[in-house]
């Protein structure tokens, strides 16, 4: 445990991106499986102890620390395992270093009720930041900057193999990934993927900054706003993937059902509305369906989950990824009617006959779940990753609106000592201010301390972490849409919305009314 | 015995003794003021009199150009102290930074301490804090949450010199606190056998000769302003800790940002200060010792001030010890932990 506490340390000091790179390296280099293996996964948040929760380390720490003490300290802090780590007291004599791996297999074979036991016994063999190492690993939230990307990338140069290679398998390899290592060291050959349902990286887009692009070398697609997944049938079972990789097949059981070829598709999961009429509806009502270990009947029923298909990655047994868009295209539209249509239709290109003609189709499309047009190089294959120049998103330009700053909050971990999440509202009818959303984004390091001052210094009221300020400060918000929602009183819901602008320069009476927002409601 | 309240009334801006007239590190400018020890946020310029020892008074000529030499300001040495208004002041170590004291009062058969602000760990360029008997005792409680427990300073001192010595192509930028933090860090740096030139900001020097005017051993001290650039790889160089990120250290080689600090002990907030290197050295008690000095001392009362007040105001309850918060204001308590 020291020298991945000693590596997660330097992580956490460390900014560059290429100077991470190289410790991981060094560690991965220099440190003996399968701990190696448990370190990097740990990393890249892909551990779960499901018996092991942040409770568990409060009751636990309950046990040793004063209640009141671990709750000021933590409000300091800003962080559960960064508190537990600094209080837990140092048991007494001289301890022998706990392996990585010694600390995974407690963890892993702790019950729920035996949890707090393994975890005070694993933090007696600790020091400060061993218990640090030991928390984070066990409850994950490492924030160290390393991204499962950043993780192949060191994979990839320690051991000098392709990155693409590494970023296939990665998937297909349960931590502690010993056959990764073996091949990776030269001691196996490549591990065998056939006969499973592996995870294929997504091909990412970029933000679309030129001027405009020539359609005879790109498609152009409508970007659909719901979560992008990847379906994939082998070895006798579907899975279905979400951008990171992360299974979520649990949540959509009549989508895995009706996938019954043997392919890989790339699409976005939606949900079908009824006021469009069975066509996609708003984010909002996917959102009923995310997250879900077990789903009713009455979700499945409420809230139909359907694919629209953008792209095909293999079709029985071959993989099409090497092909260019255009072929990978032609394959697609004869494979989508192989898939039951209530569940799968396909993504249509756009038919647009130059640019300018494509802008102003954006600039017109009404529809919730269009989030913008996507640009795709018709000679690209289908590579890991954002690759420059292949595809583009070119998002709808946001919706904005003036509100009042109403109550802040402070942020976590490295903005623990800002006032960071601004509540903020429009007023009604009745010349009140009622809260239409919050944000904590959309500002520069600059404007964040004006505002951590600004709050600072208009503080009317405290309610444990939140400030209530004087309704003084106009913020320009920019959200995706904006929707009906039961869940506040103004009854409005906005969709990603961010902080773009500080209007110092406009008094408070002056923002937006909750009637002009409700106008925007899609 | 006097009722306390009858005599001694916190103020946000500072503690009025009233048989004295007199103030007690006050935040606004008063007539007469004692002064526990030379930062900004408890000694101000302006007093009419100011009371304090030798140490403290030739800083705040220094930083405030109190003038030392008129026969208003009276400076005390460690144990000495005066009559006013029935009332008896004495000065007492706190162990703090050069010159910092303790203020002992007795009125009427009562003690009171302020400790100002204090430590109990070995520092080399001040005299050890003393524990004195007291009624009343009036506590800092910077660090008065139990997260905050100081490491080693020559576990933090190694640190650094492994740091300068695994990267002799760059210097090591420490930020410490113009006075007290940067003079103790060289001293440290000088007793764990770091004998090269330690390059210095510009801001840090006239205090750096006053410690060593005052006996204080820094060894050969350089001015950044006056060196190459080259120079100074492989070395440790000292500047407060704004100009850190300020463009002022583009002079240096590749610089690792260091700072030195208690504050550093939380990961996030050295983040924010975008540290590479946390040096753990404080100049105030930790947790550890806020909690056992008020056991030593023993005192009926405990009156906590400026830091983490109910954190050390939970730790008396909970050891069935009388404790009240006081709010004092204009305490800064970031940069000079």
């Amino acid at each position: 445990m020291k020298r991945f506490a000693a590596l997660i340390d330097r992580l956490i000091y460390t900014r560059s991106r290429n100077s991470k790179l190289a410790l991981i390296v060094d560690y991965l280099r220099h440190t003996p499986d399968p701990d190696r293996g448990w370190a990097i996964a740990a990393l890249t948040e892909s551990l779960d102890f499901p018996a092991v929760k942040a409770g568990t380390v409060r009751t636990l720490l309950a046990t040793r620390v004063d209640e009141e003490l671990f709750r000021l300290s933590r409000h300091f802090v800003g962080d559960t395992a960064e508190t537990a780590a600094l209080l837990w007291p140092d048991a007494p004599g001289a301890k022998a270093d706990l392996s990585v791996s010694a600390a995974v297999d407690a963890l892993a074979a702790a019950s729920r009720s035996d949890a707090p036991a393994v975890v005070a016994s694993l933090l007696d063999r600790l020091d400060a930041d061993g218990r640090y190492a030991l928390l984070k690993l066990a409850l994950g939230g490492m924030r160290v900057g390393v991204s499962a990307r950043l993780a192949k990338q060191a994979f990839a140069q320690a051991f000098d193999v392709p990155v693409d290679d590494v970023e296939e398998l990665w998937h297909a390899i349960a931590p502690p990934y010993a056959p990764l290592f073996a091949w990776g060291e030269g001691r196996a050959e490549r591990p065998d993927l056939k006969d499973v349902a592996f995870f294929r990286p997504f091909m990412l887009a970029h933000p679309l900054e030129e001027e405009s692009v020539d359609l005879a070398d790109y498609a152009a697609e409508w970007k659909w706003d719901g979560i992008r997944v990847q379906i994939v049938h082998g070895g006798g079972e579907t899975r279905i993937y979400s951008r990171g990789g992360e299974e979520i097949s649990g949540a959509f059981p009549e989508l895995v059902a009706a996938f019954d070829q043997d392919a890989v598709i790339d699409g976005e999961l939606l949900v079908r509305g009824e006021v469009q009429g069975g066509e996609a509806a708003s984010f909002n009502a996917l959102q009923q369906r995310l997250g879900r270990k077990v789903v009713s009947k009455k979700m499945l029923a409420d809230y139909p989950a359907f694919v629209r298909v953008y792209d095909l990655l293999a079709v029985d047994g071959n993989d099409l990824r090497g092909l260019p868009w255009t072929e990978r295209r032609r394959q697609l539209e004869a494979f989508v009617p192989r898939l039951a249509d209530s569940h799968f239709d396909l993504s249509q290109v756009i038919d647009a006959s130059d640019f300018d003609d494509l802008a102003e189709r954006r600039a017109g499309a009404r529809d919730a779940a269009i989030e913008g047009v996507m640009l795709k190089r018709r000679d690209a294959p289908y590579v890991a990753g954002r690759r420059a120049g292949l595809w583009y998103k070119w998002k709808r330009d946001p919706l904005t609106a003036d509100c009042v700053m109403m109550y802040a909050q402070r942020g976590n971990g490295r903005r623990a000592s800002f006032y960071s999440d601004y509540t903020f509202g429009c007023w009604s009818d009745a010349g009140e201010l009622l809260p239409v959303g919050k944000a904590y984004s959309g500002f520069t390091d600059e404007e964040l301390k004006w505002l951590d001052k600004f709050v600072r210094d208009n503080t009317l009221n405290r309610f444990g972490p939140v400030r209530e300020v004087e309704k003084s400060l106009v913020l320009e918000v920019a959200f995706d849409s904006i929707h009906s929602s039961k869940r506040h009183k103004s009854g409005l819901a906005m969709r990603f919305p961010r902080i773009s602008r500080i209007r110092r320069d406009k008094p408070a009476e002056e923002a937006d009314r909750i009637a002009t927002l409700q106008a925007m409601v899609t | 015995m006097a009722r306390t309240k009858s005599w001694i009334e916190p103020h946000s801006s500072g503690i009025y003794v009233k048989p004295a007239d007199l103030w007690i590190d006050p935040s606004r400018p008063v007539e007469r003021a004692a002064v526990t020890h030379g930062h900004a946020d408890h000694a101000r310029s302006g007093h009419g009199a100011v009371f304090a020892t030798p140490e403290t008074l030739a800083i705040m000529a220094l930083r405030y150009g109190v003038d030392v030499e008129a026969s208003h300001n009276q400076a005390y040495e460690y144990g000495d102290g005066f009559e006013r208004g029935g009332v008896r002041f004495s000065f007492h170590p706190a162990g703090h930074v050069l010159g910092s004291a303790q203020i002992l009062m007795e009125y009427q058969g009562e003690r009171i301490v302020v400790t100002g602000d204090y430590k109990r760990r070995a520092d080399p360029t001040c005299k050890p804090f003393e524990v004195v008997p007291c009624d009343i005792f009036i506590t800092e409680a910077t660090f008065g949450l139990p997260v905050f427990r100081h490491p080693p300073t020559n576990d933090e001192i190694a640190k650094l010199i492994g740091a300068v010595r695994a990267e002799p192509d760059r210097s090591v930028l420490v930020g410490a606190y113009a006075l007290g933090k940067a003079q103790r860090v060289i001293a440290e740096l000088r007793g764990a056998g770091w004998d090269a030139p330690i390059y210095i900001h510009g801001a840090l020097e006239k205090m750096c000769e006053l410690y060593a005017v005052h006996g204080v051993d820094l060894g050969e001290l350089r001015l950044v302003s006056e060196t190459d650039k080259a120079e100074m790889a492989g070395h440790i160089v000292l500047a407060p800790p704004s100009a850190l990120n300020d463009r002022w250290s583009r002079r240096l080689p590749d610089p690792v940002t260091a700072m030195a600090s208690g504050w550093m002990r939380v990961r996030q907030r050295a983040r924010q200060r975008m540290v590479e290197l946390p040096l753990v050295i404080s100049d105030h008690a930790d947790w550890d010792e806020l909690t056992t000095t008020i056991s030593e001392v023993n005192p009926k009362e405990s009156w906590i001030t400026h830091g983490s007040e109910d954190g050390l105001l939970r730790w008396c309850e909970l050891h069935q010890r009388k404790a009240r918060a006081l709010h004092l204001v204009g305490r800064d308590l970031e940069e000079e932990a």
